[in-house]
């Protein structure tokens, strides 16, 4: 696995073309699938730049866990074709990035969750995606770990369980998207600092970065943690939030654990490595702020939601603790597409669920790009939508933060 | 991190005591068209840098207030009853490290 890692860092020395047609900014797996998408589509002359290496932010520091059991039609049909796109990946990209579809198990420890995981249940189901609520047999079936007793302040009731949901490796799938861009004759230039924008009478003409200026027909903001920053070099403000996510990881340990649990009522998800470890995530920060370093509060609360799901955690030790930035919109849905400043496009605002939704982000922000229309899979996520209140409420569904 | 947060009444305490209400920003008149305020309601400036806010003693006072705070480091610079007067230090656009 080092090996396509250390190719890419000596790309590091190739020189800025003064010219692109697209440059995309953010060499995530966001940026990098689309720069991917749109060399099959026979856009080449494409860059990608990243102010640090690849893979950086927010691609790596996720807790990798991919689904598509949300709660809006426009949100279940976009991730159901991401899920589908992490299913072909491995063959696709000619490297392992390791899917485990062990299933994903929402808990509901009230009535009211019960009837929250409910709705979304029957739009996954009309969609066409596997996705049910189940009792406490079937929950022991499949998680046998699992505290289903009324000791818990919190007893678990019901979940949601969702077959396809599972994890895969992080890194990997960057390396792949870049390994593939590369070949196919994109330039990827890591530890390059998007300084400033050029706009000319409200259109893009090039970017300004710490190794020169380039010009660029579309610029396509593709961060995330630094949406807001990078759009305001085009003096557009954008609907978003920064707040840090934390997550840990413990000593690795026997196999136990198939699915990924989530619980919004003890706002903290639980999966098991390849590896044996756990990787134990929760709610965003409870404020703004574009820090990434660890709090003790995260590693109190978190550590003992988990042990209320999973009493026999009690001893194991926690490795190390991390923590990434996420761009938080209204409505907890992605914002893609154009924006009032011409050949600006965004694929920002992913907040907590980005990772999950680089493949099919990457396909349809290169179609939009290569033909000028904007998919209908994504044309529900524009900017515009929160000038016409047409927000799309994924909060139930996406975040362990009510 | 984690960090002290002043309140104004009680003085210094855990930020964990608090809720974070956004940014600090002028609200359109009522007679305002609706593009202005769905830009009032859900365009943030997200500053990476000294940002104005309000803030809410929940385990307190209960009473609103404003600080100005670096979302870089979580620097309180200083904290009071709204509005906060004076203008907050230039060069902020500048600052995206994280």
């Amino acid at each position: 696995m080092i090996g396509p890692l250390r190719r890419l860092r000596m790309g590091v020395a190739k020189s800025l073309k003064p010219s692109y047609d697209v440059v995309i900014i953010g060499g995530g797996s966001h940026g990098l699938a689309t720069a991917y998408e749109l060399s099959k589509l026979g856009v080449k002359n494409v860059a990608v730049l990243d102010r640090s290496y690849l893979g950086s932010g927010a691609s790596t520091r996720n807790t990798a866990i991919i689904r598509s059991n949300y709660r809006t039609a426009q949100g279940v049909a976009f991730y159901d074709e991401s899920v589908k796109l992490y299913e072909r990946m491995s063959v696709e990209l000619g490297l392992n990035v390791l899917f485990s579809q062990h299933g994903h198990l929402t808990l509901a420890h009230t009535e009211l969750a019960i009837a929250g995981l409910r709705v979304r249940a029957e739009t996954n189901q009309l969609l066409g995606v596997d996705s049910r609520v189940i009792f406490h047999d079937e929950i022991r079936r499949i998680a046998p770990a699992l505290d289903l007793s009324s000791r818990p302040r919190f007893p678990i009731q019901a979940a949601l369980f969702h077959p396809p949901g599972g994890i895969i490796r992080h890194d990997a799938v960057v390396w792949g998207y870049a390994r593939r861009a590369q070949e196919r004759g994109v330039d990827l230039h890591p530890y390059t600092d998007v300084t400033g924008i050029d706009v000319v009478e409200g259109r893009v003409t090039g970017v300004q970065t710490s190794r020169g200026p380039v010009r660029a027909g579309i610029v396509v903001n593709a961060t995330a943690g630094w949406a807001s920053t990078i759009a305001q070099m085009v003096g557009l403000r954008l609907p978003i939030v920064t707040h840090p996510l934390q997550a840990l990881v413990t000593e690795p340990l026997k196999p136990f654990l198939d699915p990924v649990l989530v619980s919004a009522t003890l706002h903290v998800y639980v999966n098991q490595t390849d590896r044996g470890e756990l990787v134990i995530g929760a709610e965003i920060d409870p404020y703004a702020s574009y820090s990434m370093r660890s709090t003790l509060p995260f590693l109190e609360t978190s550590a003992s939601h988990a042990l209320e799901l999973l009493p026999a955690i009690a001893g194991v030790k926690v490795l190390r603790q991390w923590a990434g930035i996420c761009d938080m919109t209204p409505d907890y849905s992605p914002i893609m597409g154009i924006t009032p400043v011409g050949g600006f496009l965004v694929d920002v605002g992913w907040g907590t669920y980005g990772f999950k939704a680089a493949p099919v982000s990457g396909k349809r922000m290169a179609e939009l790009i290569a033909t000028g229309r904007v998919p209908d899979l994504i044309a529900p996520f524009a900017l515009e939508r929160f000038y016409t209140d047409s927000l799309i409420g994924e909060k139930a569904a996406a975040a362990v933060s009510h | 991190m984690s960090f002290l947060l002043s309140c104004p009444l009680c003085g210094p305490r855990d930020v964990y005591e608090f809720r974070f209400g956004g940014e600090a920003q002028a609200r359109p008149t009522p007679g305002a068209d609706q593009r202005s305020w769905g830009e009032y309601l859900y365009m943030r400036t997200n500053v990476s840098g000294v940002e104005r806010a309000w803030w809410f003693h929940r385990a307190g006072c209960r009473r609103w207030f404003q600080a100005e705070r670096d979302t870089r480091t979580n620097t309180v610079i200083r904290t009071g009853w709204a509005p906060l007067g004076g203008n907050l230090p230039s060069g902020n656009s500048s600052g995206s490290d994280g």
